[in-house]
């Protein structure tokens, strides 16, 4: 028996004819540079390692941004050592959900975009902030877009403004960017954002949270992240950014804590959960 | 070889790949409306903007004055709405350069956003556009187009997914379509007359306060950017954020 | 007429190391009229003057403003630094296009330097004819460049490119300490023609068709006086024509003397320092030429 997958269940090639393997189209199978030619430029049509939501909420003197460590295959758990949040110049947090090979591609814009902002500002005192970054990712991803060939990805930008009031801000794969005090990607706008809003009801109140607060409820997000999203795990990072309360226009804390456990799980509501598995009754 | 047997497998035509196209566009939802009066015009927008059943953001403004005491929006497709504002105010700034900081009139500014959008004929823009302002004889000027770049001046003109609520009651209270003077039995249409800014601001907020209550698209709250002689000055007021 | 063998191109060194076209280049900086820059704290102000060809022509422009933030003076070919300001509104509009900030001074006038320097190492290429000064306020405060064709940038706290600035220079690095300290844009500027006037020749002064100013800083948008414009700031001068000019008709006129009180204290007390006493009158000519009549020049 002949073991290639493209040959299971196939009649012999003498009655048939040989198979086209087009069909299936997972990759151009001729390495001639001819064919390789004739065959049409293809764009990423679909993600195939993806990271699932970052969340993000500002409170009155920064931001915390969180996001899990796994990257999935489908509903494979491929990776779980995936760091999603990337730290951008002093005092600006990236988190990225969506494809990790785009991910990974944006990092690499990101580093680039770090190296020349240093080689023209040898005399320091340009810094590279998170609207700046915003603006940037957005073009990136827009002209992506355009060109019908997208990064796929949803991205949190999270920093201070030019006026160090926090900044927080959204980019998705099709260059559509807006700003809220509460933010998530993915799954996390429906599970994650409602929660959060109970805190921050309206976009201006995020100036009566204490980080605290704000902490104690983007946990609770990654607990219900865990418990309801299958593609979420329970190992997270988390970033926050704070501007010190002595000095807000110059002294801020940047501080990433990494393999961080959803504390406090409890899985007693599994057994009353109806209409899955088994339990059909 | 022999003759082979012919099979579904082997007439499939060779070398074309299954078409699974990324869609570039999506809709954002929200609601702009503009308005011209006799010595000033104004454009208002809702602040929310969405993604399917979800509310993204509950103040994201899509009004903005654009340079030169013209107001600008795009609303649909967001990204595109903001590229395209983008863009005008880049050529403004370059006409500046190039005309020795000359005020551009709502005329040029409405023609040449035309060129904007058609020339992205092929791929569109996904967005109603609509600028107001005032024109050279100090008249309100409000100027709509379809995405590709189609444009005419008009009185009133409602854009995005609440239009087709608002667009009517504009008809008949800017432009008194379907009223008659009382006792004339239907014979004669009620005369035509300018608004006051008063009686827009009204408008709009109803319009707006309506639109909410029906459109699941709009709401959280209504910016109104005015345009009268003594440049742009905004306004805000909260909607129903249900 | 050729100085040496070494001259023919812009990437052949000198045994002595030199580059000669880019040392011709440099000297085309100094055919042109007089720039002249000087900053404090908080503010950057350059003056120059303007040369028209015949009597019958118009102005050569000699400041360009590049964004809200940002501008320059030129000495030098004019049209090379068309080219030059075009490439600067380019990169400071995509600064803001792209990363939603003002580009920043120092950016700037490297990204034109890089451009100046490609042209000293590629052959059949021309070095720019034109030296800029480019002013410029960002978060990192007042700044002020001066680009050579060289692609050698520098920053000062006052500078002078075109004809005859050696003398600008002088006055600027005596009156150094109360330029630093000026708080008003009004001193800056009275200090920037103070020193523009002392790259005046003989029978030319100031006049609100041959000066250009402009200034940018804190809360002030780059901003260029031109034509009638100017004049406010050219009646704040005690004198519009040269220190020399003024020392050799010593005693001849007294008709500007009056307008000294009108100077603040800042340049009563500083003119001193410069090289000639403060009150004598220029020559025979009126100071305030006649507004009418546009195409009258100024001898």
């Amino acid at each position: 028996m002949n073991h290639d997958p493209f040959q299971w269940g196939r009649p012999s090639n003498e009655t048939y004819g040989a198979y086209n393997h087009h069909i299936a189209n997972a990759s151009v199978r001729e390495t001639d540079h001819q064919s390789l030619d004739n065959f049409p430029k293809m764009n990423t049509q679909q993600p195939i390692i993806t990271g699932t939501s970052v969340i993000s909420v500002k409170f009155k003197d920064g931001v915390i941004l969180a996001a899990d460590n796994l990257g999935s295959y489908g509903s494979l758990l491929r990776f779980n050592n995936i760091e999603r949040l990337i730290k951008v110049g002093q005092e600006t947090v990236v988190g990225i959900s969506g494809d990790i090979s785009d991910l990974q591609q944006i990092e690499r814009i990101l580093d680039e975009l770090e190296t020349t902002e240093e080689v023209y500002d040898s005399d320091g005192g340009h810094n590279l902030r998170a609207p700046h970054v915003h603006e940037y990712l957005s073009r990136v991803l827009y002209n992506r877009r355009s060109k019908m060939n997208p990064l796929w990805n949803a991205i949190i930008v999270g920093g201070f403004n030019d006026d160090r009031t926090p900044f927080l801000k959204y980019i998705d794969l099709l260059g559509v960017t807006y700003g809220a005090s509460t933010l998530a990607t993915g799954f996390g706008s429906h599970l994650a954002v409602p929660l959060l809003r109970q805190l921050i009801p309206n976009d201006v109140d995020y100036v009566n949270v204490s980080e605290e607060q704000a902490r104690k409820v983007v946990e609770d997000c990654m607990r219900v992240l865990f418990y309801r999203d299958a593609r979420a795990s329970d190992k997270f990072s988390l970033v926050t950014i704070k501007r010190s309360a002595e000095e807000p226009d110059t002294s801020y804390t940047f501080n990433f804590e990494k393999e961080l456990k959803v504390e406090n799980q409890s899985w007693r509501f599994a057994k009353d959960i109806r209409g899955y598995g088994s339990q059909q009754q | 070889m022999n003759a082979t047997v012919a099979s579904e497998y082997s007439s499939e035509i060779h070398s074309v790949p299954i078409e699974h196209r990324f869609n570039p566009y999506s809709d954002n939802g929200g609601t702009v409306l503009g308005i011209a009066g006799e010595d000033f015009a104004v454009l208002a927008g809702d602040t929310r903007q969405v993604e399917g059943y979800s509310i993204q953001s509950r103040y994201q403004p899509k009004v903005f004055n654009v340079g030169d005491d013209i107001v600008m929006t795009a609303n649909g497709f967001a990204a595109d709405g903001a590229a395209l504002i983008d863009r005008f105010k880049n050529q403004l700034q370059w006409y500046k350069f190039d005309h020795g900081g000359k005020k551009l009139n709502i005329k040029s500014a409405a023609r040449y956003i035309q060129h904007l959008l058609y020339g992205k004929r092929f791929f569109p823009y996904y967005v109603s556009t609509l600028i107001a302002g005032l024109d050279e004889e100090g008249k309100g000027a409000v100027y709509s187009y379809d995405p590709v770049g189609s444009y005419e001046r008009e009185q009133c003109r409602a854009g995005g997914a609440a239009a087709s609520l608002i667009m009517p009651f504009l008809d008949n209270q800017v432009n008194f379509k379907n009223q008659y003077e009382p006792g004339s039995d239907g014979k004669k249409k009620r005369e035509l007359r300018y608004l006051t800014l008063d009686e827009v601001l009204e408008l709009v907020r109803d319009a707006f306060s309506s639109a909410t209550e029906r459109h699941i698209q709009v709401g959280d709250g209504l910016e109104i950017l005015i345009v009268t002689k003594e440049g742009v000055r905004t306004e805000y007021f909260d909607l129903k954020r249900d | 007429m050729f100085r040496n063998n070494y001259d023919n191109d812009s990437v052949t060194y000198s045994p002595t190391g030199r580059l000669f076209q880019v040392e011709y280049a440099l000297e085309a900086i100094k055919q042109g009229s007089a720039a002249v820059g000087l900053s404090s704290k908080n503010h950057v102000v350059l003056v120059a003057l303007k040369r028209n060809a015949e009597e019958l022509g118009s102005y050569q422009k000699k400041i360009i403003k590049v964004d809200t933030h940002m501008g320059i003076a030129l000495a030098g070919l004019a049209p090379d630094a068309r080219v030059l300001s075009n490439y600067l509104r380019k990169q400071a509009m995509s600064s803001r296009m792209i990363f939603n900030r003002p580009l920043s001074t120092s950016k700037a006038v490297l990204s034109i330097a890089d451009k100046a320097q490609e042209n000293t190492q590629s052959y059949g290429s021309r070095p720019y004819g034109v030296g800029l000064l480019v002013s410029g306020y960002d978060e990192t405060g007042a700044h002020l460049y001066e680009f050579q064709p060289s692609g050698s940038v520098l920053e000062y706290y006052g500078a002078a490119i075109g004809a005859r600035s050696q003398a600008a220079r002088t006055y600027l690095e005596r009156n150094l300490d109360t330029i630093r300290e000026s708080d008003t844009v009004e001193s800056l500027i009275v200090h920037g023609l103070n020193a523009l006037r002392d790259t005046l020749s003989q029978d030319v002064e100031l006049t609100f068709k041959n000066t250009s100013v402009s200034v940018v800083g804190k809360d002030i948008d780059f901003t260029i006086y031109d034509d009638e414009d100017v004049q406010q700031w050219l009646d704040k001068l005690d004198s519009v024509s040269n220190a020399r000019n003024r020392e050799e008709d010593d005693g001849a006129d007294e008709e500007v003397a009056e307008e000294t009180a009108a100077t603040d204290e800042a340049v009563t007390s500083t003119t001193g320092t410069g090289a000639a006493s403060t009150d004598a009158a220029s020559g025979n000519d009126a100071p305030a030429p006649s507004t009418d009549d546009r195409m009258e020049t100024d001898e």
